[in-house]
Order: structure tokens, then sequence, then C-alpha cells
């Protein structure tokens, strides 16, 4: 970033709007389908899926449970029916192999919030706030969790602000919209990134489910960085970038292995160098900034 | 130089417990505001009746996960989703039988929907369902006890002739009519919620309640003399003599 660009103008500039932001649109295209399957049957009579986040059933023979739903109610001391432990597993499955966080940037329905909350404070230029350690997501899960043991309840579920929002948009939303306004607000304005980035033990389960997942961003490339900290400026969780990034002299490998990783892609879209790439976490190779293919830095010259 | 590692070190660690303390403080509060709004959640109104095969509140609450799978199979527009605002706990599926009851469906589909099994998947027979128990709520306005015969929730009723039945008594006020009087018997009633929905007053003079509310319970030590009588097959102390009954008006 050259202190007055927006974060990802020169990866813009280098291969076109579209091509800057494909993970974004992809992201948001996910989000929107997802949300969309449900909305299916209430809407148009189309019973493709049926039930929201918690849990689900597609085309009436695949059960899906939120293994952390799950995990209260096993806690909360009741005796489960298979249907649901078979959906949490293959939920379950599912996410240690692609990345646990990547229910976060890719499903969860307020991702979009927050990050238009994270895009208006930069816009606005607010800055501060309140800070919480990026570890109190761990502590609040291990709360939640307490909580449904000791009560004897899915306490969590009471204000859980995922599930409610996507359980209100598919059955009738209440006053979940002020959640919404809540998350959104403050996002913008008491923390930020404070929501999903330091807070939400949704996500914090769903990161633990990925600390060996299959499906990792590579700082493949990362001879070619500029240091124009375009990706450091969009990441939800930056801390992740620099030992991938950076870490080439302590031999560390280019491979983003932090279970915080949202897999959400948007350091590959602002990259102008395309440092960045999907790759499997055993894939450490690295790819020379002289290969043959890479389009020549013109951010300069613009 | 030696010294000050240590120094540093000391501070890190008063630090670091400072911003533990910090935190484990800063959630411990949520996670009691969490707790206690679990305990209040707990008091579902009674107007809300829950969906069949539902069990007790507490249980109920610890394993529905509020997916609303059994909202979606409900072939009628009975079952909804408590959305945040009402007084039911956000998420979890119930009804109010005045607006519209339970349908008591003999595949009853609601309990083969639930992926938990919050939802009794033990309960295959609707007639043995326990949603709630009728209660005749007013005698003042029932029309029935005023000796007109209405007779809508006995006959709307799906377990009638079980589980409400008219019984026969002296009209008092006119002294030479009968009155037929709705009883509710709790060892049939499924707490469908027909009878309220259908009661032709303003306000229904027979109400669904929560089992709790509405049954009594006798206590366990008590002994029902004439029942020991029959059991036992014989006077339970012999050799007692009847006195005689003194009637009034010195009747004999």
């Amino acid at each position: 970033m050259n202190g007055l660009e927006k974060p990802g103008a020169a990866a813009v500039k280098e291969r076109g709007w579209i091509s800057a932001h494909k993970w974004l649109l992809a992201r948001r295209l996910v989000q929107a389908g997802v949300l969309g399957l449900f909305l299916l049957g209430p809407l148009a009579g189309v019973w493709i899926v049926k039930g929201n986040l918690a849990a689900s059933l597609t085309l009436d023979v695949l059960p899906l449970t939120d293994p952390y739903v799950f995990l209260q109610t096993l806690l909360a001391g009741q005796a489960v029916k298979t249907t649901a432990l078979l959906g949490a597993v293959i939920v379950l499955a599912f996410y240690v192999l692609v990345g646990g966080r990547t229910y976060c940037s890719w499903v969860c329905p307020i991702n979009p919030v927050t990050d238009l909350a994270h895009w208006l404070r930069a816009r606005l230029g607010l800055k501060g706030g309140v800070q919480f350690t990026r570890r109190a997501r761990y502590w609040l899960l291990a709360m939640t969790l307490a909580v449904a043991w000791i009560t004897g309840s899915v306490a969590w579920e009471l204000v859980n602000p995922v599930s409610m929002v996507f359980r209100g948009l598919v059955f009738g939303l209440g006053f979940a919209w002020t959640v919404i306004l809540a998350v959104f607000l403050f996002d913008l304005f008491v923390s930020n990134r404070g929501w999903c980035g330091h807070l939400c033990p949704v996500g914090a389960f769903y990161g633990l489910l990925g600390t060996a997942s299959l499906v990792r961003i590579s700082a493949k490339r990362r001879s070619a960085c500029d240091d124009c900290m375009d990706c450091f400026a969009v990441c939800p969780e930056p801390q992740v970038i620099n030992p991938a990034l950076k870490g080439a002299d302590k031999g560390v490998s280019p491979v983003i292995r932090f279970s915080a990783c949202t897999n959400c892609g948007r350091c590959i879209d602002v990259c102008a160098k395309d440092v960045f790439g999907f790759t499997t976490r055993f894939n450490s190779k690295e790819i020379d900034s002289d290969t043959p293919g890479e389009a020549p830095a013109l951010r300069d010259a613009a | 130089m030696t010294t000050q590692k240590p120094k540093r070190a000391a501070k890190s660690r008063r630090q670091f417990l400072a911003d533990t303390a910090r935190t484990a403080c800063g959630v411990g509060v949520a996670g009691l505001v969490l707790g206690l709004m679990a305990k209040q959640a707990r008091s579902l109104p009674p107007t809300a009746l829950r969906p069949p095969g539902a069990g007790t509140e507490d249980s109920f609450l610890g394993a529905c996960i509020r997916c609303g799978l059994c909202v979606r199979d409900c072939p009628y527009p009975t079952l909804s989703l408590a959305e945040l605002g009402d007084p039911v706990p956000v998420g979890t599926p119930y009804f109010v039988a005045r607006k519209a009851p339970c349908e008591m469906c003999d595949d009853i589909p609601c309990v083969a929907a639930c992926p938990t099994g919050a939802l009794d998947p033990a309960l295959t027979d609707i007639d043995k369902s326990r949603m709630g128990l009728a209660v005749l709520i007013d005698e003042e306005t029932c029309l029935n006890f005023l000796g007109l015969r209405c007779d809508v929730c006995y006959r709307v009723c799906p377990v009638i002739d079980k589980a409400i039945t008219l019984e026969r008594s002296h009209n008092v006020r006119t002294g030479h009519h009968a009155v037929f009087i709705p009883t509710v018997h709790s060892e049939h009633c499924t707490g469908c919620g027909k009878c309220e929905r259908s009661c032709v007053l303003e306000e229904a003079a027979i109400k669904v309640m929560p089992l709790a509310l509405a049954k009594g319970q006798i206590g366990g030590h008590y002994r029902l003399g004439w029942k020991e009588k029959e059991k036992a097959g014989h006077e339970l102390v012999p050799g007692l003599f009847d006195m005689p009954d003194r009637l009034p008006g010195g009747q004999p």
C-alpha cells in the first residue's frame, strides 16, 4: 500500500478488477449460494435443503449437523440419535480436510457483515478502539462448552449470532436484525475485526478443527514480495502471514499452517506480485520469482 | 545486563498473569450471564406447547439444536420456530393451541424429522403423546356449565369419550334440567389443543396447559381406603362398626 492507494489497487492495475477480486467474488457467491439453497424451499417450494446450519437434510438423504452445536448437546447430557451424529461426522471430516475456518469465510452469514464493517472502518479512517487478545475466542469457546455442561442446556444458542442470523434469514428474522446490527457496529466502532477475529467461539471451534487441514494458502512466490503490505491490510488474521511470507531465511515453509487462517483468499487477490496461492499443507515448494509467465511489475510505471 | 534479564522475565510474567486474569474474568462474567439466561430460558410461557415427544422442558433445551426440521416437516401451520424477541427460547419449535393445534398425524413427521432425538423417536403412537393437558379452566363462562349443549370441545377431541367425556348432573339453576360437564381425563389427553382451538368463546374456557402446571400429584404416602380394601379383598381393620349418618333436618 502506498499510503494513499487502497489495498489491492496495484493488483487491479496489473490484472484487472475481476481477477483481483476473484476469490472475494467466489466467496460471496458461495455464501449467497448456501443461503439460497436453504431459501429455495421456503420461497420457491423447491426442497433441496431443509433446516439450517445447525442441522439440515439435503435431498432427503444427506444429514448435516454443526459439530459445535452437536458437542454442546452431548455436554448437556442428552443422548443423541445417530442421524445427528452421522451429520456431525460428515461436516467434521469436511472441515478437517478443507480447513476449519473455511466455514468462517465461505459459509458464515456474519462474515459479509464484519467484512463490510472492516471495509467501512478503513474507508472512514476509523482508528483505535478496544483490542481483545485473539486468544479470547478460545476462552469463550471453553466457556460456552462449560455452560452447556453445567446448565444442561444448549445455552450458547440463545445468543449465538451466527446461527441466529442464518436461522432468522431462513425461518423468520424476528429481532435478529438487531444482532446483525450490533455485530456490525461493534466491529465498526468498538473493535477492529473484533467479532470474527477475536471473540467468536464458533470460529474458534472451527479453527481447532482445521489445525491439520489439507487445503492451505502458500506464499509460494515469496521471493517476489515487494513489501507493499496489501496482504496484511486485507487479511482478517494478519498475524498468520508473516512467518510464511518472511520466513525464507529461517527456513520456514511458505505454507500458512496457522489454523486461524480462514482460507478466504484475499491475499491472493490483492497481491500484484502473485505471491500467494491455494495448495496443500504438504506442498512447501517455492516458485522462483523469475519464472517465466510472471507479469512484470507495472505499478511503478503507473 | 545480568540482572536485567530476570527483571524483564518477571515483568512479562506479571504481564502474562494480568492479561490472563483479565481475559478469564471477562469471559467468566460472560459465562455467568449466559448461564443465568439459560436458567431463565426454561420458563416457557404456558401458552407455548412443545411438539409431540419433547419430554420435559429441561431435557428438551439440552437436546434441541434449533434446526427447524420438525417445523419443515409439519404438514400444518402448527409448528413454528421461535424468533428473537418471542417469549420462547430463540430457535426452538413450539405451537400455540388457540392459533393452530397439533393435528396428530399418524406418522408423526415432526418426530421422524428430528435429527437429535430431542423429539423422542420412541413415540410411535400419537395418542400416547403428552404435549400438555387440557383444563376446563373457567366454569363461569363455559356454555355447558351454563346449561347449554355447546359440546364443541368434546366433539372435536381426537380421543373423544376418553380424553373428554360429558358428565351429566343436575341443573341447580333451573331445578329441572341437566348440565353436561366436559370432563378431561389426563390418562388419555394428548394436549393437542383442538379443544382450546375450537372453544366458541371469545377467550377459550378450556385451555391446554403444560403438564407440570396442569397436573396435581397425590402424596406418595397417601392410601385410598376403598382401593386398599379392594386390593386386600376384605376390611383392612376388621370389627369396625358403622355409626349412623346424621342427615340434615333430622331426616331418618
